[in-house]
């Protein structure tokens, strides 16, 4: 192994639907396996990824994503939402990718933290409470740049 | 790294060190395979990752990703990573004789 390879790297998820937060954990979960240490910190509506109530209630945009394929009107007809998510989960599940509460509770057993953005906490008026046990921190994004320090940064 | 003698016996390995066929692979060599990827002594608890991974791969035909171990063969994704520091499917697998992983999971 070679002495330039990445070490780490801090991976922000902003976007709460299926398709924006997966991204995010299939490359920390990835980057684990590879022996890359990892910090995710969730951010906006990505929070939606470690709060309990949602975590396995997100859904694929099928509105405004034009890589749907369908037109936009036919996105936005009652249960198009639900069926295309339900037909992504099937996929995914094909290729051992877990739901996300599963995914969020293997990727903290790898050893990487995972954080919560203070602003949107205090945006969306939400509690420590509101988080899964997995989630192991509030924190400013200060911190989280200090926990990034000698690392890369992904913005998902 | 194109063979090797492992235990006594040559066997055909890739680049990194994976072997090409995982039928060439006996028990007794997997010390001397982990040792390489500096893993040792081999523990009973290394031995039940191994041995999950041989038996999963004899039916399924692929290693098994982490999810798998843990959810089919009791493994819990901790005790994985401390067990397999740094990268535990492809050092398992690597000291279980199979090809290197390929799925992102």
């Amino acid at each position: 192994m070679s002495s330039d390879r990445i070490e780490k790297v801090s991976i922000v998820i902003s976007k709460g639907s299926l398709e924006g937060v997966y991204p995010g954990l299939i490359m920390a979960n990835g980057a684990r396996m590879e022996g890359i240490d990892v910090n995710l910190f969730f951010t906006f509506f990505g929070l939606d990824a470690v709060i309990t109530k949602r975590m396995d209630k997100l859904k694929v945009a099928t509105v405004g994503n034009p890589a749907m394929h369908i037109p936009t009107m036919v996105g936005g007809l009652p249960g198009m939402s639900a069926m295309a998510t339900k037909m992504m989960m099937k996929e995914m599940d094909k290729l051992d990718i877990p739901p996300v509460s599963e995914f969020i509770e293997m990727i903290h057993d790898t050893g990487a933290g995972l954080y919560a953005c203070k602003a949107t906490v205090d945006m969306f008026h939400l509690k420590k409470e509101d988080f899964c046990e997995h989630m192991d921190d509030i924190i400013t994004v200060g911190d989280f740049y200090e926990m990034s320090h000698g690392g890369q940064i992904i913005f998902t | 790294m194109a063979e090797a003698t492992l235990a006594g016996v040559t066997v055909e390995r890739d680049d990194e060190g994976f072997f090409k066929n995982p039928d060439d692979w006996k028990e007794e060599m997997a010390p001397e395979l982990a040792k390489e990827i500096g893993i040792d002594p081999l523990t009973e608890e290394h031995w039940k990752v191994i041995r999950f991974m041989r038996e999963d791969y004899k039916v399924k035909g692929q290693v098994p990703s982490i999810r798998r171990m843990k959810n089919e063969g009791g493994i819990s994704t901790k005790d994985l990573y401390n067990l397999f520091p740094k990268g535990p499917a492809k050092k398992a697998a690597y000291i279980a004789g199979l090809g290197k992983p390929h799925g992102c999971i």
